[in-house]
């Protein structure tokens, strides 16, 4: 099912929790809401589930508004950050809830929603489960019986608030495959919330990153990486070297290198150029680069260079040409990104 | 007993506990179940076998529960607003439900006599109704009920504060109702709480005297408590027989707490 959000406006007081937010998310596609805590994402991804209500703006799914519809009605799946699993209940007994409330002529028949619910558990790798309650299993479980109580349902769409908050590092791992080849067995459109831009990287078709209530850019993980709109999604999406340069007539110039200059279509005067540590050249010198240090051993090797009294850190794989702390080198900067100046507080 | 733990103190904590316990609560109850069988085994059973006795026995244990029931309901209601929203006048609200249990109970029974009395603002109303309340058993339901409220609303409200609201949203993004969410969601996880509100209102209605002696008329066999009719022993200079009807009512409210302890812990099992 596809959605569709139109124009979406939420103040919570004076703060703009949405700003103006517009965004497509296609049937059967996996779409991340990436972005700082207090970016909104959790709102955009609440309102969407009729859990909180927009000052102005539409959501549609499918093609039908969804104005006034209430939340039981909108059906959806909602994973909660901390499962929200019934702790009254079993295992089995909060996966058939979805079912065990629906109106008596919609209602499968007891047996027909035990073989349901033991379908789903054993789905989620968790069938021996059903008996014990939620206090009993481990997070990675009670986040399975999270998403087996919301997929109950058939949800025509699966939302996830950061579902992998909660987790340790190797479980996270695990669960983020695993959830993707889930999404795309089941034929699901998922939207989920992270502010973990490794995660949105490995498990999302398309990424959008939010900021102040706004969605900056979406687009898809590499597109993200390679040609970020700003600043903030160039930092935010990665490791980046920050250098201060100056545009006159189309050019930027960084302090250091007065020798390379880059085309840009930035204002005239200050701005920062920002490249990532692999994207830089290194090269022989004499020039105007001094090698701090050259640390790990492994595979790849991080450099620190001073260049005009800026730092910056470079890594380069272990068989490239490598200069050695205290001397001189030259540095092509050509792959970085030239971007306006931040104004403070946006 | 003897192994190592990370908190020590538990031989010097448990003989306190114990020695306390012992002093405050074990020796005047000893005492009360000794002192009875002066009478004699026959003289006991007839002392507490008497219809008067009876009836003030049914009477003090069937209002109390009676009276619990009704704050049940009620006491969740107001815990429920007290916790979920926020209004003009709120702290207020929330020091007049402890009222009950500052006040002297006798004030208590005096302004509720005046109010239900067939002149009081409230009893001049219900008497062409045909209802009285003042100086009849449903005035010792009502003087019960207000000493009642503030135990079932204070065990509730910790318990409903603990209660994430994101469970109710789950709910209803799986399709539940207001009501469905209600009756499967919320109150089940209440249970215990409840369950632990009904015995502390019923603790207090099966003990109160103040406020009830005012109100009830005290007619024996229709509107006398059984606490009354220990005082009255009592000032008859018939210590063995207050102590043995104290003694019943001792056995009887144990029982019931006791049951009602178990069942709290069987529920209590399955939820943490």
């Amino acid at each position: 099912m596809s959605v569709e959000l139109r124009g979406l406006r939420k103040n919570y007081g004076r703060a703009a929790a949405l700003d103006d937010v517009s965004l497509t998310i296609r049937d059967g596609e996996f779409l991340a809401l990436l972005g700082p805590s207090g970016s909104g994402k959790t709102t955009l991804l609440r309102t969407l589930a009729g859990l909180e209500f927009a000052d102005s703006g539409e959501v549609i799914i499918n093609g039908q508004p969804m104005h006034g519809v209430p939340a039981r009605e909108r059906g959806i799946g909602f994973v909660f950050q901390h499962y929200a699993l019934f702790r009254h209940m079993t295992v089995a007994r909060n996966v058939a809830f979805g079912l065990e409330v629906l109106p008596r002529g919609r209602r499968p028949a007891a047996s027909a929603i035990r073989s349901r619910v033991q379908d789903l558990l054993d789905l989620m790798e968790i069938g021996n489960l059903g008996g014990r309650y939620p206090e009993q299993i481990s997070g990675g479980q009670r986040q399975r019986v999270a998403l087996a109580r919301a997929l109950a349902i058939e949800p025509r769409v699966l939302l996830l608030d950061e579902p992998f908050g909660a987790l340790d590092a190797k479980v996270r791992k695990s669960l983020r495959v695993w959830l993707r080849q889930l999404h795309d067995r089941m034929g699901l459109t998922s939207i989920f919330v992270t502010h973990d831009q490794a995660e949105a990287m490995e498990m999302a078709d398309r990424i959008a990153v939010l900021r102040g209530g706004r969605i900056v850019q979406v687009d898809a993980p590499e597109t993200l990486y390679a040609e970020p709109v700003d600043s903030f999604v160039h930092e935010f999406m990665g490791e980046s070297e920050k250098l201060q340069c100056s545009v006159i007539d189309g050019l930027a110039v960084i302090e250091g290198l007065p020798d390379a200059a880059f085309a840009t279509d930035c204002p005239k005067g200050p701005a920062i150029a920002l490249i990532r540590p692999h994207e830089v050249e290194v090269l022989p010198g004499p020039g105007p680069v001094r090698v701090e240090s050259v640390h790990g051993n492994g595979p790849i090797r991080r450099l620190r260079l001073m260049l005009a009294g800026q730092m910056l850190e470079v890594l380069k794989p272990e068989d490239a040409w490598l200069p050695v702390a205290g001397e001189t080198c030259n540095v092509d900067l050509a792959r970085a990104r030239i971007y306006p100046v931040e104004r403070a507080a946006r | 007993m003897t192994r190592r733990s990370a908190l020590p103190g538990f031989g010097p904590a448990l003989t306190i506990t114990l020695v306390w316990v012992s002093l405050i609560v074990l020796l005047p109850l000893t005492s009360l179940a000794v002192r009875p069988w002066e009478l004699g085994l026959m003289g006991v059973w007839h002392s507490i076998t008497e219809p008067r006795v009876l009836a003030a026995l049914r009477l003090s244990f069937g209002a109390a529960a009676l009276a619990a029931v009704v704050n049940v309901p009620f006491g969740l209601l107001v815990a429920w607003v007290m916790v979920r929203y926020r209004f003009p006048g709120r702290r207020l609200a929330d020091s007049l439900i402890d009222m009950p249990l500052a006040l002297p109970t006798a004030v208590a029974g005096i302004a509720l006599t005046a109010l239900f009395a067939p002149k009081g603002w409230i009893g001049a109303w219900l008497l062409p109704l045909g209802i009285k309340v003042a100086y009849t058993p449903v005035g010792i339901m009502v003087a019960l009920v207000f000493v009642g409220l503030p135990f079932v609303v204070r065990t509730l409200e910790p318990v409903l504060m603990d209660l994430p609201l994101e469970a109710e949203e789950a709910a209803a993004t799986l399709g539940a109702t207001r009501a469905q969410t209600l009756r499967k969601v919320v109150i089940p996880a209440l249970a215990p709480a409840l369950l632990a509100g009904f015995a502390a209102a019923l603790a207090r209605g099966v003990g109160e005297y103040g406020s009830v002696i005012f109100i009830a008329g005290n007619m024996p066999m229709l509107s006398e408590i059984a606490p009354l009719l220990i005082v009255i022993r009592l000032e008859q200079l018939d210590y063995a027989g207050a102590a043995a009807l104290g003694l019943v009512m001792l056995l009887v409210s144990f029982s019931i707490l006791l049951l009602l302890n178990l069942l709290q812990k069987r529920m209590g099992v399955k939820i943490r």
